[in-house]
Order: structure tokens, then sequence, then C-alpha cells
């Protein structure tokens, strides 16, 4: 089940613009910078002494999804949330120092890289207990009648209250549209090895369109856009965590490696050229702005 | 107004004028609550909630973060150990992690026995170890008015532990105080009535009581007059409780000790666990369990 074509649409990317294409694969890129210098920062020992979930082979996912989603929409994240943080437009800065347990990180250093809010910016994280902005989501879209984003992975979408609240969502007709980054992972533990059941038959059973697809993120833009219409709805995507649960360490390649595949498909549409400048200028920015807390 | 009618007043005027909500399982089929909600059918600000206890907390954290400062009912206060985790976990970390505020207002009602292991006495002893949250304890109309007006005017969560005993009194109920007294009680919610009651038999028996009402439990209001009444009395004090003993009433206890040169002892709920059967029951210490305790102190 698990691959990188899962639910793939034929030339789905040619159905974006090459100006929406540019802004997914810069994101991704900025995740991809980001995250390997907190890995470094992690590995030098700046990082005081508490875990760092990184998001390193997810970022397509918050990519895709950030085109159709903009600014304004409230997103209930949990940790591994960098890139949510980043792709819609968190200041990076405050993020950093957020890592760095500094008072002008985004949560004064108090929520650290498992618990990152910035209210500001439209980002609400959890307590710490996994799963809890699922709930909370809930009942900030009926509270508003706003759209929003409740984002888990696939082990909080076995915590009962994340089931019971999809359940409200649907009797209520709450406006959320339900994601979950599917690494297949807690911790080390594969999902087979956890239930026999699938989060995607959960949602439907319970009413609510669902759909399981790869972490490509012009497939992820599509089908944000097409269930966006049919809220409550939920997105089930197979995803890869490069990196440890926590901290920086690697067990090999990931299974599949989805930041390859974009930039081939960036050669497809024609832009090369710019993909390889993106890619350049995003490193340049991304490492100075760690070195400043190097010197 | 009794204190069901001043609830029901104050909530009234919450989802008609605040556009505030109220979360509550089986809102409308018992009684709304011991008529402690307006009868609204169809409201669409009075919110029926799916019998899942433990995200609906969650729900109500959600509506607080959408500005709607909701009345989060549970109706059985031993339910709150499915549902407090939003509150406690969340709602009263946030100011301080995260720098925004969860403004809800949560009704926990306790009843008094009669049902066994579905706890339903007090247990504001849970919540009053969090840093974060206020634990108010009210049984007057007055008493309920000013917990809301404080709620209203603040902005974290604020946990109203209920009894239903308060819902039919109409009356308030003032501290009583002597120059020099025998012994202080200090009772918590429907204790407060067991209280009194005892304090009419030991005043026969030549006992001379203060009364020091406990309504704010978190943060614990009102320390300094508290103080002074134990000062004054010559056996010390007791903290009643309609919760088990090891919880806010032991910490109680022991800051006043801590402050003063009096002892306090605490009667609460007996440490073990309640049947259905009467004689199996766990009910909060009676009239006469607290007098035969202060003749037990008093060498009576």
């Amino acid at each position: 089940m698990r691959s990188a074509h899962l639910g793939a649409i034929p030339k789905i990317s040619q159905t974006f613009t090459e100006y929406e294409s540019l802004e997914i694969f810069e994101k991704i890129c900025l995740c991809r910078s980001f995250e390997r210098n907190a890995a470094k920062a992690y590995d030098e020992k700046l990082v005081p002494g508490f875990p760092v979930y990184l998001s390193l082979g997810q970022e397509a996912i918050s990519a895709g999804l950030s085109l159709i989603f903009h600014e304004s929409i409230k997103r209930f994240v949990q940790h591994r949330c960098h890139d949510i943080y980043i792709c819609w437009d968190g200041d990076i800065k405050a993020l950093r120092d957020e890592l760095l347990g500094l008072p002008s990180g985004c949560s004064k250093g108090m929520g650290g890289s498992a618990s990152i809010h910035s209210p500001e910016t439209g980002l609400f994280g959890h307590d710490g207990l996994l799963g809890t902005q699922i709930p909370i989501a809930v009942g900030y879209a009926l509270g508003t009648n706003q759209i929003t984003l409740a984002v888990m992975g696939d082990a909080a979408a076995e915590e009962g209250y994340v089931l019971g609240a999809m359940g409200e969502a649907v009797t209520k007709k709450a406006p959320v549209f339900f994601v979950c980054y599917d690494n297949n992972l807690s911790l080390l533990t594969e999902i087979k090895v956890r239930r026999s059941w699938s989060i995607v038959d959960e949602a439907k059973a319970k009413g609510m369109p669902a759909v399981d697809i790869t972490n490509d993120p012009w497939l992820v833009a599509h089908y944000a856009k097409a269930l966006s219409k049919q809220l409550p709805a939920f997105l089930n995507i197979r995803t890869c965590r490069e990196l440890w649960h926590a901290g920086s360490g690697c067990d090999g390649p990931p299974e599949w490696n989805r930041y390859e595949l974009v930039k081939k498909e960036m050669a497809v549409l024609g832009l090369e050229k710019e993909a390889n400048k993106i890619e350049k200028e995003t490193e340049n920015f991304v490492d100075s702005i760690w070195n400043e807390r190097r010197n | 107004m009794n204190c069901a009618e001043t609830i029901r007043e104050i909530t009234r005027e919450h989802i008609t004028k605040n556009n505030g909500v109220v979360l509550c399982q089986a809102l409308t089929a018992a009684g709304w609550v011991g008529n402690s909600v307006p009868e609204l059918p169809d409201h669409p600000n009075l919110i029926e909630l799916s019998i899942e206890d433990t995200s609906n907390g969650g729900l109500a954290v959600g509506y607080a973060l959408a500005g709607r400062r909701p009345i989060y009912i549970c109706r059985y206060q031993g339910f709150m150990w499915k549902n407090a985790s939003f509150f406690t976990n969340y709602a009263a970390k946030a100011k301080e992690m995260w720098g925004y505020s969860v403004p809800v207002f949560i009704r926990a009602i306790s009843m008094e026995g009669g049902i066994g292991p579905v706890a339903s006495n007090s247990h504001h002893g849970i919540i009053t170890r969090m840093p974060g949250i206020k634990v108010y304890a009210p049984m007057t109309p007055a008493e309920y008015t000013t917990g809301w007006n404080y709620f209203m005017e603040q902005d974290g969560p604020f946990y109203c532990s209920e009894h239903r005993r308060s819902f039919k009194i109409d009356y308030e109920m003032p501290d009583i105080v002597h120059p020099q007294a025998d012994i202080t009680l200090f009772p918590i919610s429907a204790a407060r009535l067991e209280t009194l009651e005892a304090v009419k038999q030991l005043e026969q028996a030549g006992v001379v009581c203060n009364v020091s009402h406990l309504v704010w439990l978190k943060p614990f209001a009102g320390f300094e007059k508290a103080l002074e009444l134990l000062e004054n009395s010559s056996f010390g004090g007791i903290i009643v409780d309609t919760d088990y003993e090891n919880g806010v009433s032991k910490c109680i206890a022991h800051d006043l000790m801590m402050q003063s040169s009096k002892k306090v002892r605490v009667l609460g709920l007996e440490e073990r666990t309640a049947g259905f059967a009467p004689h199996l029951d766990n009910l909060p210490p009676s009239p006469q369990k607290i007098v035969e305790t202060v003749k037990k102190i008093m060498k009576k």
C-alpha cells in the first residue's frame, strides 16, 4: 500500500502554473534547509537538552497544502510541525530561536520543538499530549464556522479523542479539513503492529469523504482543493520520515525520496534551471540565518 | 432567585447577549440540568454533545479560542477524570506557555451519593493541583454571581465545583465569627450545610465554633482572615470537604498550619470506594461525624 505513487494522477503537476510549482519547490527547499540546519545545531549541542522533532522528508505535504489553504486558515498541529510553521510564512528566526530555547522564540522557549505555537500566524500546536489538537480544531471550526486545518500523525489518529472529535465534526458538519501525515511509524513501531484498521476507512465510516494518497505535493494540492469543498473531509498522506523520531539520527535512506522525485518533476516541467537557483538561494539564506546564532 | 435560577439567568444572558455557548451531554434530556439552563430548544448556542467524554473538553477549548467563552457542563463531577485533560493540560497552561488565553467556564456538578462508583461526589482536588486554573465552589446565588463575574473579567479557565444541593438554596451563608472560639470549621461545597447543622449541635453542647466558608479553593482567597480565625481558636481548625481528604483540603490545612501555631485537621470522603448499596456509600462528613470529631479534639 505504501508507495511513492499511491493514488497518483498522471501529469497532475501540469495542471498547476509555473508560479505555483516554483512556490511549492521553494517552500520544500526552505523547510529542508531549515531542518538540516536544525539537525546540525542539535549535533553541535546548540539545542539546550530537549528533543527536536524534525520534519525532513515530510515537507512536500505542507508545501502542497499551503498552496491551497492560505495564511488566514487556522492550523492545529502537533510535534514535527516545523514544515507547517515555515510553509505558512512563519518567522524562521523565531522558530530557530524557539529551538534554541531563547526568549525571542515563537513561544519564548516554552514550547520547544514539540509544542510550536504561533497564534499571530494562525498556528496552534498541541500541549504535549498526542492528538489533543484535533478536538480543539473541531471546536474552533464549530465556534467560528471557518475552514480549519486539523493535522495529525498516524499514531495520533489512534487516540480515542481524535476519533471522537472526527465523529463530532461529521455530526455537526464542522468545516474541518483533517490531514494525516502518515509516516507509518510511532517511534519505530509500524502501523501494522499497532492496529488492524485504517484511518481512511474510519473516516469514511463516520460519513466524511476520505482519500489515501502519497506525498506528491501537486497531488496533495489537488486533493486539498477538491476535498475542501466537501468538509469535513479526511486526507491521509503517505510520507517518509528521513530522520529519527526525535533528534538528528538516521537509519538509512527513506522508502522513497520525495525531494529527488520533485526535482525530477520540476525538470519535466521545464523548470530545472529555476529549481537549481531556488535550491542554492534558499540554502544560502537559511544557512545565514542559523549562522547568526553560531557567531 | 435560588441558585439554579441564578445560573439559568446568567446562562440565558450569556447565550443571547454575548454569543456565548453552552456545551453539555444530555442537555435537554434530564430537566435542563436541574433547571439551571434556560429551556430554549433549538437555540444554536445550546449545544448537545455526544457521549464522548475524552474529546468534548477539547471542543470547549476550541470554542474558547474562537472567542465564544463556552460554559462546559459536566453533569457528574466524577466524569472530570475523563474530561479534565484539555482544561488542565491545555487551557490552564496556554497563557504561560504560548501567550494566549483560553477562557472556559467549567460547571462540574457534584451530587451526594446514591450512585456508587459513578463518582458523584466532588473531585475538585484533581483540578487544583495544576497551575493556571481557578477553582471555585459556590453554594449560594451571590457566590455564583461573583464567580461568574470574575470569569467574565479574566481570561483563563475557571473550574466551578458545583453541587446539586446548592440549586435550591435562595439565601446566603455568611461566616460565623466569635472573638474567641473553641474551634474554626472551614467547610467546602455542600459540606457547608452539614457543618452548619453540626454547629447548632455543638453550640448546644457549649462549644463555640467559628465557621469560615471556603469558596475560593484556588487561589485560596481569604488566607489572612482564615489565619486570624484559626489563631483565635483554642483547638485549631478542621477543613470539611466533599472530596477525598488527600486533595485540596490537606493542601489548605498544610498552608494554614505552616503559617500558624494551630493544628488543622481534615474531614472528607473516606479512603474507600463507594458502593451502590446505602450501607456501602461514601458520603461527605455528616453533622454527627463533625460533632464527634470536634468533641474528640476537645476531649469532651
